[in-house]
């Protein structure tokens, strides 16, 4: 068993500094899900016997324990605690002294709260994609972020990207053409397992076949969220659910197996516990060129874990911290998951291949000699211009 | 319903014979280099499928309104079978050209003209078995004149693969030839009639 | 006789010449599907994403041969939902974008016609009809996916279909469709059908200077402020951008505000689905096209579209002949329907003969405007092959008034209509939706 976020990401580590940040909790955001107290290396924060107005208890920090880690502001799915630099504060490797919260630039703040339950993960992959996105050295403006339908299908409407919300199980065939329509652009599928490899299933594999220049962020919770809990193709043998109310009877999808057979070129699984190997992995993935895969394990506690009585969106995390074992290039045969049972996380799968761009350029002048005109070069100035 | 200056062409054979192609020539020759119009098509679908295939070209002077021929007055036929299956809708007093090698035509109204080439011993001649298209389509414009001879010259040249431009010119002007010599010229403005 | 000539189009101001990389001047023999191709490139299409389907293949197969030699993507994608979605993504990429299919393949589109028309996404499907339900003929012509073109997708929205009956109106208007996607930024239907995609005949490409292309509208609003969804032009359509210039805009499918953002309200549903609807209803009488030929006298009009146009047009040359005062309509754009001109027409004809490659559609359309004004007669056919002209003529010699010493006008002949009268009588001047009435006080 390991212990998650062990790895440090640099840049967000915490740097020796010589005046220490100062944690701010945004009270009202708060569900109070319990995560950054769990979680918090230094036992610097607990649940206040307050309410906020919608009836949580927000945590309070001790100010004399936190060192500024910022696990906290990482974990929160709500956004709602961020390390601020005191005032005062030298500038950092020439940055700005952080005032908001890592995510507020990237989101759209005047859509918080967002829909997503107390103790769901998605939130959390959110806050690492922001940093990912903010680290990853790709201009903003050129990341378009594409979901489907379902809970998770709703991160398109909160990041501040050119975003993308369509149609059912859809995301990655309009995602092709939004890639191949401006190769310049990165552009990221996030959405859920119900949306991406059942209805999506066949565009998924084909995706990947392709080596589409794709990333595909895929939070699996086991469950049809939106829709009140019904079986994925991902929900295991034995789990229940609103349409396996005896059980589930089906064999799920190892989705890592599936995405590396297929053709990506990068694959990796994490839990939405893990946020440093997490974000490091999307920075990773972004900029990878060709289909890169991350498969996050997430608590859905509204339904997965109360049909199943497993607890709470914190116990699900606590059966992450328990329960998941890193294996580093494992292969992917080796790593389905089972109901109740090990979760092998890890980068699977990195390796260079031809993206569909690259391999169709290629055929065509092959074939073509001078008379291709290749596609995909930079626009020219002016052309198209909004 | 009559249709003036309308001719309806029907071009069958077995398939890899061109049949296709050589409808496609003359529907090219007459719209784009006889200023008429023309309308091609070609069976699809089971009727495609096996060894009887055949494409349709209607050429008229005025704007093609009904668009399938369905009693051909030229029927083009490089297979007996391809006879036997069409040329009950020939018209009475229309015209058949035939494979004369390959196609023995029987039973036929007296009223119907007939024209036959050797056409594919002609190509073999030529050293290209599969230009034998090409010269029935030489002999069609010869002895029916619903194409002219530079019109369908053109259209050779303007539909035939790059490169082999010069096989299928010798193809074309071995059957437009062999139709002059062989084929009264009576024949042609018959056809021209219409119907 | 007159006859408004079908390619007569009000010039509009704002039109440019084609990118002459994509135009292949001159004159070819090709058939609709191939003309349609080039209608595409001469349009400034870029992107095709498409998925094999007889008998539309062919304008794929004829894309992806031409489009390496011009700079443009050609995908195949996994099934048609997938084509259908593509081209939206490389539409927000910037491109004009297509889609090819037939029957089978247009319905598994529907779920993206009606994604398209809510988020406002100019671009092109086409549909090469062929006789169905289901797989049906797949080689042989239908035009029974007219009403599938207007409805087929949920809930309330408009778009616009156009409907060759030529190979060279393929070429002609496939760049009309890409126009109107532009002009309105709604979804075009280019209604083929399998005759007219097979058929090979002269086909007239212009130089590019002649060929009239309306420009993507691009937004006017400022980087950092932009409302997607805020009507920028023609007080009714908003400006387009484009991915990766630095709007940060949010697109959805559902129900959105000007933001783009979701907003599940009764107020925002009303004012957008409102917008989405008038911004065509309103402007009917601007994008209905149709040719007429000898509606001046008619008694008996013939309608009739596509392929089907054609042989009506011969039928109805020879009920002249014969004395019979028959005009032709011919709808060039289906939807919108031309309304309008239908009520004009049913206060002075006595008789209005539909004849159409299905059991009865467009039809349906003819009698709604009618309105019990003048009588409808469907020539229904079920497809796979054209109406003989003798049918058609046979039923306007039956429509036609006593002195012709045939049937009487009144009488319905439809082989659908099992109780006309009882059908038919009741209340059709009541038709008109309050939402018509009140978009005409505008």
């Amino acid at each position: 068993m390991d212990t998650p976020n062990k790895e440090t990401t640099p840049g967000t580590s915490p740097a020796p500094r010589r005046v220490k940040p100062k944690l701010v909790v945004d009270w009202e955001r708060c569900k109070g899900c319990g995560f950054c107290v769990e979680f918090c290396p230094k036992e610097a924060l607990d649940l206040s016997g307050d309410f906020n107005r919608k009836g949580y208890h927000p945590p309070v920090v001790d100010d004399a324990k936190c060192v500024g880690c910022n696990i906290c502001e990482l974990i929160c799915p709500e956004f709602s605690i961020f390390c601020k630099d005191a005032e005062g504060a030298p500038a950092r490797k020439g940055k700005e002294p952080k005032k908001t919260h890592l995510a507020e630039p990237l989101l759209r703040m005047d859509r918080m709260p967002h829909i997503w339950c107390p103790g769901c993960g998605i939130g959390t992959t959110v806050n690492c994609f922001t940093v990912a996105l903010s680290q990853c050295g790709i201009p903003r403006e050129k990341i378009g972020l594409v979901s489907g339908i379902g809970c998770t299908g709703r991160v398109a409407g909160y990041v501040n990207l050119d975003s993308f919300h369509t149609t059912h199980g859809r995301a990655i065939p309009f995602a092709t053409g939004l890639a191949l329509g401006n190769p310049d652009m990165k552009v990221v599928v996030y959405s859920g397992d119900g949306d991406l490899t059942a209805i999506g299933g066949n565009h998924f594999i084909h995706a990947a076949r392709r080596n589409m220049n794709l990333t595909v962020i895929l939070v699996n919770n086991f469950i049809y969220g939106m829709t009140g809990g019904q079986t994925a193709p991902t929900t295991p043998i034995d789990a229940k659910s609103s349409t396996s109310p005896y059980g589930a009877s089906e064999p799920p999808f190892n989705l890592a197996h599936l995405a590396e057979t297929c053709g990506a070129t990068y694959v990796a699984r994490w839990t939405a516990l893990h946020t440093r190997q997490l974000t490091r992995a999307m920075q990773e993935a972004l900029n990878k060129k060709g289909f890169s895969f991350i498969e996050i394990i997430a608590p859905c506690p509204t339904l997965f874990l109360r049909l199943n009585k497993l607890g709470d969106g914190l116990s699900m995390m606590r059966f992450f911290r328990d329960n998941s074992e890193i294996q580093n290039g494992a292969d992917t045969r080796s790593v389905a998951i089972p109901y109740q049972g090990k979760i092998v996380l890890g980068k699977f799968v990195d390796k260079e291949e031809p993206t569909w761009l690259d391999r169709m350029n290629n055929q065509m002048s092959k074939a073509l000699g001078t008379r291709h005109v290749p596609y995909g070069a930079p626009k020219k100035e002016g052309e198209a211009k909004s | 319903m009559t249709m003036k200056n309308r001719i309806e062409v029907k071009i069958g054979g077995f398939g890899g014979q061109g049949v296709i192609l050589a409808g496609q020539i003359v529907g090219k020759a007459a719209s784009l280099f006889d200023g008429k119009h023309a309308a091609f098509t070609q069976s699809f679908g089971p009727e495609a499928r096996g060894s009887a295939c055949s494409s349709q070209v209607i050429v008229s002077a005025e704007r093609i309104l009904y668009p399938y021929v369905k009693f051909p007055d030229i029927l083009v036929v490089m297979s007996q079978e391809a006879f036997v299956k069409f040329s009950p809708a020939l018209k009475p007093d229309g015209m058949l050209i035939y494979e004369k090698s390959l196609v023995t035509p029987v039973d036929l109204p007296a009223s119907v003209r007939t024209a036959g080439i050797p056409s594919t011993q002609l190509a073999e001649e030529l050293g290209r078995r599969i230009t034998s298209n090409i010269v029935m389509t030489g002999f069609f414009a010869a002895v029916t004149g619903i194409v002219s001879e530079e019109a369908t010259r053109k259209a050779v040249m303007d539909s035939v693969p790059k490169g082999t431009e010069k096989l299928n010119l010798e193809a074309f002007e071995k059957g437009f030839a062999y139709g002059r010599a062989h084929a009264a010229p009576a024949a042609a403005g018959a056809a021209q009639r219409g119907h | 006789m007159t006859r408004t000539p079908a390619a007569v189009q009000a010039p509009l101001a704002g039109f440019t010449g084609a990118d002459p990389a994509g135009v292949a001047s001159g004159d070819h023999f090709m058939d609709g599907d191939f003309a349609c191709a080039e209608g595409a490139l001469a349009a400034g299409c870029r992107f095709i994403a498409g998925y094999p389907i007889t008998p539309s293949t062919e304008v794929v197969e004829h894309f992806a041969r031409r489009i390496p030699t011009i700079g443009g993507v050609f995908i195949q994608m996994e099934d048609e939902i997938a084509a259908s979605i593509a081209i939206q993504g490389a539409v927000w990429a910037g491109h004009k974008s297509m889609t090819v299919t037939s029957g089978p393949g247009f319905s598994l589109m529907m779920e993206h016609i009606g994604l398209a028309a809510m988020a406002e996404v100019p671009c092109v499907f086409v549909d090469v009809q062929r006789g169905g339900p289901s797989t049906g003929l797949p080689t042989l012509p239908g035009q029974a996916d007219v009403m599938q073109a207007r409805w087929g997708s949920h809930g309330d929205y408009e778009i616009i279909a156009i409907c060759p009956n030529s190979p060279q109106e393929s070429f002609d208007f496939t760049i009309d469709a890409f126009n109107l996607a532009e002009q309105y930024r709604v979804p075009v239907m280019l209604m083929m059908d399998e005759c007219v995609g097979h058929m090979h005949e002269k086909v007239t490409i212009p130089r590019p200077e002649d060929i009239k292309i309306f420009p993507r509208r691009w937004t006017k609003q400022a980087v950092g402020s932009y409302l997607p969804y805020k009507p920028e032009f023609d007080g009714w359509i908003p400006g387009m951008v484009k991915a990766g210039d630095g709007h940060f805009f949010h697109i959805t499918g559902l129900t959105h505000d000007e933001r783009g953002y979701p907003a599940m309200s009764v107020e925002c549903q009303e004012s957008l689905v409102r917008r989405l609807v008038d911004k065509i209803r309103l402007n009917a009488d601007a994008i209905c096209r149709c040719e007429e030929i000898g509606l001046e006298d008619a008694e008996i009009v013939l309608i009739a579209y596509g392929i089907t146009s054609r042989v009506a047009y011969a039928a109805m040359e020879e009920a002249r002949r014969r004395g019979l005062k028959v005009g032709l309509l011919r709808p060039i754009i289906l939807w919108p329907f031309p309304e309008r001109r239908i009520r004009e027409l049913a206060e002075k004809v006595n008789t209005f003969v539909v004849a159409e490659l299905n059991y009865g559609q467009l039809s349906l359309e003819v009698e709604r405007c009618a309105a019990g004004k003048a009588d409808t007669i469907l020539i229904g056919h079920g497809g796979g092959t054209v109406h003989e002209p003798e049918a058609i003529l046979e039923v306007l010699l039956r429509a036609a008034p006593d002195a012709i010493g045939r049937q009487g006008p009144r009488k319905r002949m439809s082989p659908l209509r099992a109780a006309p009268d009882a059908i038919d009588r009741q209340g059709p001047r009541k038709r008109m939706s309050p939402l018509r009435a009140a978009g005409k006080k505008r």
